[in-house]
């Protein structure tokens, strides 16, 4: 096993910090980061009278990359928020699978529409928020740059949110999930807000950072467009029920414009507008 | 060649932007003494009118009056003794009505069953003008210490109070999921999002309340007290001496512009992240 030289933090009797320690530790093998499998039997979510979700049977593999399109209140965002655990399902079920296909737990993040940064914490602090508590400062350190070098904003890592432009803010947010490598990504129409040539840089930077760690990916989307361009498998949910089901095997990076995606583009929006 | 020809109108053009930044400089320095301006204006007038006599020096004290007071209670100590006596009476009210309505808004802010029980109740208290109450607080409290702490602390407790419960709502709601869904436990969620999302209103009310505070005192002093500004007064109101009735004045107006800047600058340093505290960026 190979073994790495680092700092310890140390403090002295009244809590200061002194000089660090330099200690041989032995370097974990970066774990073989990996998605987790996702399966809903019969999902249905009412709100009072009104049934958003109208039974979904959905099998989503480890680390596909799945993208939900709709038109506006067809329930995609519903969907995405029974997933990550900010809603109960009124019906049916949700489980996570591991790779021998026995249940488990998922650590899921979300990113939302909005960066929801918290404004009175530096870009580095909004990231730690990503890690929960507790856990090693030295270690949470490394690992929040480790974050903000993978978005490509490590020399924001001392300033306001509000000093930010809105891409960059996005990106903090995507740093914040992506800090405490989870298996499943939910990404609530994380673009939606940005001007067009932004997009287009983040739809690599998402591509980029899925192809790395390899977890399982819902992005939910307006944009059919995007959702060609990026994700494994497109699903049309139509008034509550998954109206379309399209693998994308294309190769990536996939060329924007390209004219078989754009027939199957075609083909989509057809299926919403149906 | 047209460029050596017109090297002069460069160079005169070069050196425009600097004349007229030094121009602005000495508007931007004028423009710091501006609030200054007023209160400088009416005290040379007021002297210039007590001089002239055209203002009875019994009934309104001439500035230089008011600044000999000023020198004879400073130098005999007496100045000192009582400032310090209102100063201990203020920050002690400061502190009691403060932490109370501090605490309570944090409650009535995160707890529903906590503002169902209390709010309305508070709410009607706060109606009740709280010097209406000194005829009570007298035959509670006799006319000790007890007395004026209370009536501060009471009129210094609603306006932090309204503020904090105001701000702890206001907390962006999003927020509050966002640190629910990365698993924020409630001391975090508090630590993290609602404090400081509530602290700018804190703020708010925390400056309102210096300005009752001060009102409260100065009442409470001269109905009953043995030291400190609002007695210095009334005793000098009984033998007419206008010159320290003015200068106790003065004094309440420095130490409330004083308690207001120190709250401005516990607000800056705190709120630097907030927009409308940042200065603007270099270059």
């Amino acid at each position: 096993m190979s073994e790495i030289i680092s700092p310890v933090r140390k403090t002295n009797a009244w809590g200061k910090e002194i000089e660090p320690e330099f200690v041989a530790r032995p370097v974990r093998e970066r774990q073989e980061a990996r998605g987790v499998g996702i399966r809903l039997t019969g999902v249905e979510k009412s709100f009072g009278a009104v049934q958003v979700l109208k039974g979904i049977d959905l099998e989503v593999p480890a680390g596909q990359f799945l993208a939900i399109v709709g038109k506006s209140g067809c329930g995609k965002s519903t969907l995405l928020r029974l997933l990550v655990g900010l809603d109960e399902v009124t019906g049916g079920n949700i489980a996570f699978l591991d790779e021998t296909g026995a249940e488990t737990r998922s650590n899921a993040r979300i990113v939302f529409q909005e960066p929801r940064l918290l404004p009175w914490d530096s870009v580095a602090g909004n990231v730690a928020v990503g890690l929960g508590e507790g856990g090693n400062r030295t270690e949470r350190d490394a690992r929040v740059a480790a974050a903000l070098n993978e978005v490509q904003l490590t020399e924001k890592a001392r300033e306001w949110p509000a000093r930010l432009s809105g891409g960059q803010r996005q990106r903090v947010a995507l740093a914040r999930a992506l800090v405490s490598r989870p298996d499943f990504l939910a990404l609530d129409e994380p673009l939606g807000a940005l001007d067009a040539l932004t997009r287009i840089t983040m739809q690599g930077l998402v591509e980029r950072v899925w192809r790395e760690q390899k977890f399982t990916a819902l992005f939910v989307t307006h944009d059919v467009s995007e959702a060609v361009a990026l994700a494994d498998r497109v699903i049309v949910l139509d008034e509550g029920r998954i109206a379309l089901d399209v693998a994308v095997e294309h190769e990536r990076p996939r060329e924007r414009g390209a004219a078989d995606l754009a027939e199957l583009e075609g083909r989509l929006l057809k299926a919403i507008f149906a | 060649m047209t460029l050596v020809a017109d090297l002069p109108k460069q160079v005169a053009l070069l050196r425009q932007p600097e004349i007229k930044s030094s121009l602005e400089r000495w508007r931007s320095r004028l423009s710091g003494l501006l609030p200054f301006l007023l209160p400088v204006t009416v005290i040379v007038a007021w002297q210039a009118a007590s001089s002239l006599g055209l203002i009875g020096n019994r009934l309104m004290p001439s500035p230089l009056a008011v600044a000999y007071a000023f020198w004879d209670k400073a130098t005999s100590g007496q100045l000192a003794t009582d400032i310090w006596a209102s100063a201990q009476r203020a920050v002690s009210g400061l502190i009691v009505g403060g932490s109370i309505g501090f605490l309570l808004g944090l409650a009535n802010g995160v707890s529903k069953l906590s503002y169902s029980l209390t709010d309305t109740t508070l709410q009607m208290l706060r109606t009740i003008p709280n010097l209406a109450l000194i005829p009570l607080v007298i035959l509670w409290f006799g006319i000790g210490e007890e007395a004026k702490l209370f009536l501060t602390a009471l009129g210094v407790f609603f306006p932090i109070y309204l503020n904090t419960l105001h701000g702890v709502r206001n907390v962006d709601p999003q927020l509050i999921e966002m640190g629910r869904v990365y698993g924020m436990s409630n001391w975090t969620l508090f630590r993290k999002v609602i404090f400081p999302g509530a602290l700018p209103s804190i703020f708010v009310g925390l400056r309102f309340s210096l300005g009752i505070m001060w009102l409260t005192l100065i009442v409470a002093e001269s109905m009953a007290a043995s030291s400190g500004i609002g007695h210095m007064a009334n005793q000098a109101r009984e033998f007419m001496l206008t010159d320290v009735v003015v200068l106790a004045l003065v004094i309440y107006a420095l130490l409330g512009k004083f308690a207001d800047l120190l709250a401005k600058t516990l607000e800056s340093l705190t709120l630097q992240w907030h927009p409308a505290f940042q200065k603007p960026a270099k270059g």
